[in-house]
């Protein structure tokens, strides 16, 4: 019994480190398959020896088939978002920090908790099935656009397993927000008005609206497509299809409504991706600019604004489909609309910083880092927003450097940042600051040397998913920026291996933190470290902002929710 | 330069476009990224240095909200203005010249109508892989597909557009130059997407004439 | 005069030593089953249909190994006498066992055609896939009985060995790159099978004893069969006639 509290915890704190390790672990799987890509971008057609015992049908003799390379930045994509990112920055985070960061107990449905977690297991088991299957994992894209991947002729059945293993995943995602809306609402301590709450929870907030919005349209969708590979059915497979020769005897159906369910949840969850990134940048830039937030209505209003008109965007991937034009004209209204809050957060924590006293931490500087990598992937989206531009850009190498510069230079930059910052609440021991600090550099030189690149080659027209560019005259000529981005893609991935170290090593060997090493002011850090079970002793009575730092008149420069002294 | 040439009608006006969002786009990313760096190295902590205990300013965050809006409002006018033109259909020119592309896994069926204009009959010209363009005029593309998504995508033309089985679509090119391009499949499409790899020439209007000619004799 | 006598045994000896290594292509190596033999020739019946040009523009690796306009392979008759016809041994066989030879079947993609056109492998008996272009081909074997697959080859000389575990006739192979390349496979339980030559003749050699039915079958004609005994050691004649629908 004793043991089984650890696995089948109920304890917030314990479900989000389950997440946390396992989003990491998958972190570092989704990354070795990028590594693969990389390897053919680099040297296509060049065998890579060692592969051929791991992959004998994948990578004959150690040289890359197309459809293996296919099903690598299938799996790539699909395991980055659903196993690493989302559990990362919405399971971990915000398991963990929310009960403490609104002064609650627990969860407000512990047991579902529980269960949030617990589903994530056999989901993950059942994508990874496919690359047991007969043609190997999933291989139409994250995306999965049918027919190619409805079709039992097209896609085999990794695909099945890839669709059947995401409808149990969205469950875990929506069961982990019923709880975190509940929660918050109802379990905020005395004094912990809306107002006063940490931007990190407005934004894992409203990150969990979306998810219980947003993801049962993806469930249907999924539960369509499954339908549609394994009994038949049409829902997204038009008449008159002919594949390898014969007639397929699917009628009524629209490739193009897929799409739309896909995007109507896959848009806000690229929001779900970086709204919780952007909350802890929030919390972490005053903690280190000793100055309350820049705009504190602005910072949490905006969150809801990204959200909401984040809803109505989704159809900016399917500019080019073929829908109505009307369409285009709409949706890039909206998509263009909501890179207005965005911009407001991005002036809001320049605010913030303008006349701080800066102290920079590892937290920090990937904080610092997060804001100067996100603005290049917002940036790029308004070419994307502009239909004749995305006309070009559209399933080019543009996309693929823009989506990483949000994912990676926002969402990952954000993880690092809200992991070397929560690490010493979580585990008591504090990271180490040097092995921190090379890592960020390393990490941020080699992610720009990899990702830059992309744009240019967008530009010059080289679409993305291709096994192997160099089939094309026009494109030819950027096998040397190629290489380069594999060479810098390794050097990334060898990168990680300094945080790994330093994570590990700190665990069990780092310096013993106290309550509030870093001289914040929110909930959490009135609380041992790590906390008890149960977290506060007494209820904790709020009495302030989540971000007052540099009292005038004041000796200590922070000022805890709790405490009574100042506004 | 950035972008290959543009051989098309519409291309000059895609390209101005993508122009002045890098004008801006580059205006706020020198912006941003400065102020990041010099607020960083200005505010460095120091002994004795003490933060300004300030919460925002209306003013300022009234003007950074505006200011953006106004510029996004007026790129999405000029983006609406070359979309229309370039895909509504009832702005499409007049086409004397027409020709059918059906994508399938992995090439593109090239068929013009021959001198009767009408697809699926005899005089048909069809090629795989080859779709020949006469320069000057509009020519009417209208694209389908087989069996999965594929995208006819040509880029010295600034054209892109998905061939999505059961949903046939229609594209306008006018081509200002003569030249060769390639077409490139721009929607995942099986293990031959990559190489899904069409060949297009535009010449001029006597050639195109002598090429179908051509063509249809030798089949 | 003389010299011509005196090599004439040698042609004839080289004939036949290249005609056995033709026919070795299309049929197993004669094993020590019996001594029965059938031959025979398949023709068509009409005027052959004309020769589409195949658009081998589509891909300028493909073009630039052709000096010359390279035609269909659906229909190849030659004043009548009909290539690519396989004839087999349908029924008769039961019974017996043929245990799968170890030497591979090669279907080779060269100058993007499929070389063989049409062939037959034994079941269990390895199908060795060649590419030797320098383009992609994929090889996508459509059968209904064995297991499908569809395989990329990228890069030239790569080499991929297969089999089927079932009979089946036929199995159809095609490129989706190159939407002309098409070749048939009729996968036996037997070594009693052949595909006709240009001059529309097969052989079918080392049978036992016996009465078999004969299957051939074009790909556009469709199958014939005929009912033959043979025995110990007896050569006979079985002739199939096609016609133009």
């Amino acid at each position: 019994m004793s043991r089984w509290k650890y696995i089948f915890s109920t304890d917030h704190k314990v479900i989000g480190i389950q997440f946390l390790f396992s989003a990491l672990l998958f972190m570092l799987f989704g990354g070795m398959l990028a590594m693969l890509m990389r390897w053919q971008l680099g040297w296509p057609g060049t065998p890579l020896h060692f592969m051929e015992k791991i992959a004998p049908e994948g990578m004959p003799g150690g040289v890359m088939v197309p459809e293996y390379y296919n099903m690598l930045f299938t799996m790539h994509g699909t395991i980055m978002i659903f196993f690493g990112i989302i559990p990362l920055l919405v399971g971990a985070f915000g398991n963990y920090l929310i009960p403490l960061k609104v002064g609650a107990p627990d969860m407000a449905f512990p047991r579902l908790n529980m269960l949030s977690y617990w589903l994530f297991p056999p989901a993950v088991i059942i994508v990874l099935l496919g690359f047991f299957m007969e043609g190997g994992a999933a291989a139409s894209g994250w995306t999965a656009y049918p027919p190619l991947s409805g079709l039992k002729a097209t896609m085999g059945a990794g695909q099945t397993c890839w669709t059947a293993g995401l409808i149990v995943l969205g469950f875990s995602s929506i069961l982990g927000s019923v709880n975190y809306v509940a929660t918050i609402i109802n379990h905020r301590a005395p004094g912990m008005s809306f107002h006063r709450l940490p931007i990190s929870i407005w934004a894992l907030f409203t990150t969990a609206v979306l998810t219980l919005l947003a993801t049962p349209v993806l469930a249907a969708a999924l539960i369509l497509l499954l339908l549609d590979r394994t009994v038949g059915t049409s829902f997204f497979l038009p008449a008159g299809m002919i594949v390898d020769g014969n007639l397929l005897s699917h009628a009524g159906g629209q490739p193009i409504l897929w799409q739309h369910l896909f995007w109507f949840y896959s848009h806000p969850a690229v929001y779900i991706m970086i709204l919780p990134a952007m909350g802890f940048v929030s919390d972490i830039l005053p903690t280190f600019s000793r100055k309350p937030i820049f705009g504190y209505h602005a910072i949490a209003y905006s969150a809801v604004a990204i959200g909401a008109v984040g809803f109505l965007v989704w159809a900016h991937h399917m500019f080019q489909t073929g829908m109505n034009p009307s369409l285009g004209t709409t949706f890039m209204i909206s998509t263009m609309a909501v890179a207005v809050p965005t911009g407001v957060k991005v002036f809001s924590w320049l605010g913030t910083l303008w006349r701080g006293t800066i102290r920079l931490t590892t937290p920090m500087l990937h904080a610092l880092g997060f804001i100067s990598m996100f603005i290049i992937g917002g940036l790029t989206g308004i070419f994307l927003a502009s239909t004749p531009v995305d006309m070009y850009m559209h399933d080019t190498y543009f996309v693929v450097g823009h989506l990483h510069y949000v994912l990676f230079g926002g969402s990952l930059f954000g993880a690092f940042a809200g992991i070397t910052f929560w690490f010493p609440k979580m585990f008591g021991r504090k990271m180490n600051e040097r092995l921190g600090k090379i890592h960020f550099g390393l990490t941020f030189l080699f992610f720009n040397t990899v990702m830059f690149p992309m744009f240019i080659l967008g530009l010059g027209g080289m679409p993305r998913r291709i096994y192997d560019y160099t089939q094309y005259s026009g494109l030819v000529h950027f096998a040397g920026l190629n290489r380069m981005m594999s060479v810098g893609a390794f050097c990334l991935g060898l990168s990680q291996l300094i945080f790994a170290v330093n994570f590990f090593f700190s665990l069990f060997k780092g310096e013993k933190a106290g309550e509030n090493p870093w001289e914040a002011t929110t909930l959490e850090w009135t609380t041992p470290s790590p906390p008890h079970h149960g977290n506060f002793t007494t209820t904790p009575v709020v009495t302030c902002g989540p971000y007052e730092y540099s009292l005038p008149g004041r000796s200590r420069d922070w000022q805890m929710q709790t405490e009574k002294v100042g506004k | 330069m950035l972008l290959p040439e543009n051989a098309s009608s519409y291309g000059a006006q895609v390209d101005q476009l993508f122009w002045v969002i890098l004008w801006i786009t580059g205006f706020f990313f020198f912006l941003v990224q400065g102020c990041l760096l010099f607020f960083v190295l200005k505010y460095r902590a120091e002994p004795g240095k003490k933060a300004a205990y300030v919460h925002g300013n209306t003013a300022v965050e009234v003007i950074w909200t505006i200011v953006p809006a106004v510029i996004l409002l007026a790129l999405t006018l000029a983006s609406q203005q070359v979309w229309a033109e370039i895909r509504s259909p009832k702005l499409f020119p007049d086409t004397k010249v027409q020709v059918e592309i059906l994508a399938e896994q992995f090439a593109w069926n090239v068929r013009y109508p021959g001198p009767d204009g009408i697809f699926e009959t005899a005089d048909d010209v069809t090629t795989l892989n080859q779709l020949h363009l006469p320069v000057g005029e509009p020519t009417l593309v209208k694209i389908r597909s087989k069996d999965v998504i594929h995208s006819f995508f040509v880029p010295e033309f600034r054209i892109k557009q998905d061939a999505v089985p059961g949903l046939p679509t229609q594209v306008w090119i006018k081509p200002i130059k003569a030249g060769q391009y390639e077409i490139r499949c721009a929607e995942l499409c099986g293990l031959g997407h990559y190489r899904m790899r069409g060949f297009v020439t535009t010449e001029s209007s006597e050639d195109f004439m002598k090429w179908l000619t051509e063509t249809k004799a030798n089949e | 005069m003389q010299a011509r006598s005196r090599n004439l045994p040698l042609v004839i000896a080289s004939l036949l030593i290249a005609h056995s290594a033709l026919a070795a292509g299309y049929a197993p190596e004669a094993q020590a089953f019996g001594g029965a033999t059938l031959n025979g020739k398949a023709t068509l019946e009409g005027a052959a249909p004309a020769r589409d040009k195949i658009k081998m523009s589509a891909d300028p690796v493909c073009l630039g190994q052709h000096k010359e306009p390279v035609l269909s392979e659906e229909v190849i008759a030659n004043n009548g006498a009909l290539q690519n016809v396989l004839v087999y041994v349908k029924d008769g066989l039961s019974g017996k066992s043929f245990p799968a030879p170890t030497t591979p079947v090669v279907i080779n993609q060269e100058g993007c055609q499929y070389r063989p056109h049409v062939f037959g492998i034994q079941v269990g008996q390895p199908l060795e896939i060649v590419n030797s272009d320098s383009t992609l081909h994929n090889i996508n074997a459509q059968p209904k009985v064995n297991r499908r697959f569809n395989i990329a080859q990228p890069i030239k000389g790569m080499k991929t060995t297969k089999a089927f575990d079932k009979p089946e006739v036929v199995v159809p192979f095609k490129c989706n790159v190159h939407p002309w390349m098409n070749a048939y496979a009729a996968v036996l339980d037997h070594p009693f099978f052949g595909v006709t030559d240009s001059n529309g003749s097969f052989t079918l050699s080392g049978l036992p004893a016996g009465t078999y039915t004969l299957e051939a079958w074009h790909e556009k004609y469709g199958t014939q069969t005929q009912s033959v005994t043979v025995t110990e050691g007896e050569t006979k004649q079985v002739n199939f006639s096609f016609k133009t629908k």
